[in-house]
């Protein structure tokens, strides 16, 4: 019995050691030679085929460029992936990798999983602020430390059934809030106790009705200099939460709407509610203009952007921003290489203005924005000129990734169901949560 | 004396040769991941910059600041307690009525075995579309005979019951167990029973049940263990109802709707592989293993003190 406790102890011992030492070295930043010959690896999250064909044939212009860089191109791959990829390291790891979301920047450039740019834009000599718009700056670094850059541009505004609109006798989108209201409700046709058309689903689950997206309307501040959370001392979340809330239930109330909510199809399939008629308008990024053509809808569609809150009227055209962002991993042994993709990728006007083209995004560099090669119908243009008006914004990054966005949405679910009383103390409490959260990962 | 002693060596060198597959097993798969994970519920660790000395933060994290591990703890015991306890009672009625069904028993055997191998995402998705409230068959019928038609997966109330439908539904594993133990309960202990005038209820009683309680306890215990690794399913079935499934940038809290899906082992991934929180994983992961051998522990007294009785 002794002899198996000391067998036990020497175990846990060797155990304890062999753990100490997991993950203590620092990956060396690597010194290769980008003009010699060598194969990178580049993970990307397309999967449908056309998205697929497009980033192949990005990939296919750049090795034209650099006949000695060979790229192996993986894609389908989500953020879970990247991250554990990105820690296991080894051969199979990716040099080059773009991200859909730019939630996990925070995460991504604090725990350094992604390479300080800084140097390679250093020595390519390009100046951000004359390629990039400020928020595509702003959501691909934290705390100034820039990991990764702008991969195309995603901006929300409003998508409209125009028959629906003309059946109405409605003549133009709306522009503010309460035109909007008054607008959703006149779409709005109740059927037994359901509805055979919804003006607007302003639930939180609906899809891309999400609580920051909205609350971009207001230009918020998500923290305050010093860092902390800031929800229930800029006023601009008390009043997204109550406008929402009231829109729920002049709209049918939350029970009603969340059973209507649960006959909607996927929001990436052909039966999106959108395309179906379920909803009259949805909130949502460019790249439902080809969903919904693909999806053969059969009635016409308006864009425009999405209304603001009345007492800003004139910031009317600014949306809610995002995008797919890309960056080296810090493990890469090819980083010049792989820097010469990035380059590549983000800042050559062609391949950037071919690439919106391929898969319908809005291009991230100022340049290729204003590119005659861009092709734009006058829909398309309302998301260009979104994503470059001075007051669009969008959610800034977070060293625990987005959690702090699920923390407020999570409040927000439980204000739309009428489980708060005290809108100010819950969204202080709320304060209180993202900062511990923050507390825990910092 | 010395070739007593050298005998003795040889014999227990013997010994640990032929242990050494289980001794290499239970350290590689169990001891060093416990004693890490020990390690690690003490460190700031994300994975990627070296682990620091961080004391009890991320013990005090979890319990005072996670605001998903409460919730998370209630569901897991409320499937513990329901759900097992349901599925051993169901396991063992199909059991006993495949057993006693004269004719086409080898269709009912297939019929309840087969829903067993359906891999538990494609299950759990074919519940979600069956259960859906607006457009799935088990509402339309519900209101078609002009019953209520509850939310299932998209309500609150309704999810644990409906994932426990779901883990009912695949009871097979369960039911051949039941199955070959009934069978195996000596035909004279009921002829005797029935001698002495036993009605159906008092064979159950007094015959079968004593003969398979180790069968139960066996059911019983593992599927504690088993639902305490409960994770595909409410994972798959919140992620379902609530329409985030498609996009590789979609951010998705677990525990949909109303974090009533939650379970201990999706706040392990949450924690460690998502926010890169490996301290406070370690610490979730802890809280399992205690709780598995806490139910464990119990059930097993409880059985050996019934027997002793």
């Amino acid at each position: 019995m002794r002899s198996f406790t000391r067998a036990v102890i020497g175990t846990a011992a060797v155990a304890l050691l062999a753990t100490a030492c997991t993950g203590t070295s620092n990956a060396p930043q690597a010194d290769d030679d980008a003009t010699k010959d060598v194969t990178i690896t580049f993970w990307h999250g397309w999967s449908a085929p056309s998205e697929v064909a497009a980033i192949d044939a990005n990939v296919k212009a750049f090795e034209a460029k650099h006949p000695n860089i060979h790229v192996k191109v993986v894609g389908n791959i989500n953020d879970d992936k990247i991250k554990q990829a990105l820690r296991a390291g080894g051969a199979s790891a990716p040099d080059v990798v773009s991200s859909f979301t730019t939630d996990n920047v925070g995460s991504f450039c604090s725990s350094s999983v992604f390479s300080d740019l800084k140097p390679f834009l250093d020595k390519s000599g390009i100046d951000l602020d004359k390629t990039f718009p400020k928020p595509l700056q702003d959501y691909t670094q934290y705390e100034g430390k820039r990991c990764t850059l702008p991969l195309l541009n995603d901006a929300y505004g409003l998508y409209y059934n125009k028959t629906a609109f003309r059946a109405a006798g409605i003549s133009a989108p709306p522009k503010t809030l309460s035109e909007f209201d008054a607008v959703a409700k006149k779409l709005t046709k109740v059927k037994g106790d359901s509805y055979s058309q919804l003006g607007f689903m302003p639930n939180f689950h609906g899809y891309e009705s999400t609580a920051t997206h909205f609350a971009a309307l207001w230009n918020p501040a998500y923290f305050t200099p010093d860092g902390k959370s800031n929800l229930a001392k800029d006023p601009a979340f008390a009043a997204m939460l109550t406008w929402q809330k009231r829109l729920v239930e002049q709209l049918g109330g939350f029970a009603k709407l969340e059973k209507y909510r649960a006959t909607f199809g996927d929001e990436f399939g052909a039966k999106n509610p959108f395309h179906t008629g379920q909803v009259a308008m949805t909130m949502d990024g460019e790249w439902r203009l080809g969903m919904a053509r693909d999806a053969g809808v059969k009635f016409e569609i308006g864009v425009a952007p999405f209304p603001v809150p009345d007492e800003q009227a004139d910031s009317y055209g600014k949306g809610y921003l995002s995008g797919t962002v890309i960056g080296i991993a810090g493990t890469s042994q090819k980083q010049n290489a792989a820097w010469e993709l990035v380059k590549f990728m983000t800042t050559d006007t062609d391949a950037v203005v071919s690439f919106a083209n391929a898969i319908h995004n809005v291009p991230s560099t100022l340049e290729a924005i204003k590119s005659p090669k861009l092709a734009a119908d006058e829909n398309f243009k309302v998301f260009l000129d979104i994503a470059q008006h001075p007051k669009s914004n969008t959610t800034p990054a977070s060293p625990n990734g987005g959690a702090y966005q699920l923390t407020l949405q999570d409040f927000g679910y439980a204000h739309e169901a009428g489980k708060v009383t005290d809108l100010a103390a819950g969204l202080a409490k709320t304060d209180a949560q993202i900062d511990k959260d923050l507390a825990q990962t910092k | 004396m010395t070739s007593l002693r050298q005998k003795h060596r040889r014999e227990t060198l013997r010994t640990l040769a032929f242990l050494s597959p289980w001794l290499i097993g239970v350290s590689v798969f169990f001891l060093y991941p416990l004693v890490s994970t020990v390690y690690f519920s003490f460190m700031k660790y994300d994975g990627f910059r070296p682990p620091t000395w961080n004391g009890l933060q991320n013990w005090q994290y979890v319990f005072t600041s996670y605001p998903f591990f409460w919730p998370a703890l209630r569901n897991t015991l409320w499937l513990v307690i329901v759900m097992v306890a349901l599925r051993v009672l169901f396991g063992l009625g199909i059991g006993l009525l495949i057993t006693k069904v004269k004719t086409g028993a080898g269709f009912f055997r297939t019929a309840f075995y087969l829903p067993y191998l359906a891999p538990p995402v494609a299950a759990t998705m074919a519940f979600a579309f069956l259960l859906n409230p607006g457009t799935g068959p088990v509402n339309s019928i519900l209101r078609s005979i002009g019953l209520p038609q509850p939310g299932w997966f998209n309500d609150p109330s309704w999810s644990k019951p409906a994932l426990t439908m779901l883990a009912l539904w695949g009871i097979g594993d369960l039911m051949v167990i039941f199955m070959a133990s009934l069978l195996d309960v000596p035909k004279e202990q009921y002829e005797a029973a029935s001698l002495d005038g036993a009605g159906a209820w008092q064979r159950f009683r007094f015959v079968t049940l004593p003969n398979i309680s180790p069968i139960v306890l066996f059911a019983v215990v593992t599927g504690v263990i088993q639902t305490m690794q409960y994770y595909t399913q409410p994972l798959v079935a919140g992620k379902v109802a609530s329409g985030v499934i498609g996009g590789a940038g979609q951010q998705f809290e677990p525990g949909y709707p109303d974090k009533s899906t939650l379970t201990l082992p999706q706040l392990v991934y949450h924690l460690g592989f998502q926010r890169f929180d490996t301290g406070g994983a370690s610490v979730i992961a802890l809280v399992l293993f205690a709780l598995a051998m806490v139910f464990t522990a119990f059930l097993l007294r409880s059985m050996s003190e019934r027997s002793a009785a």
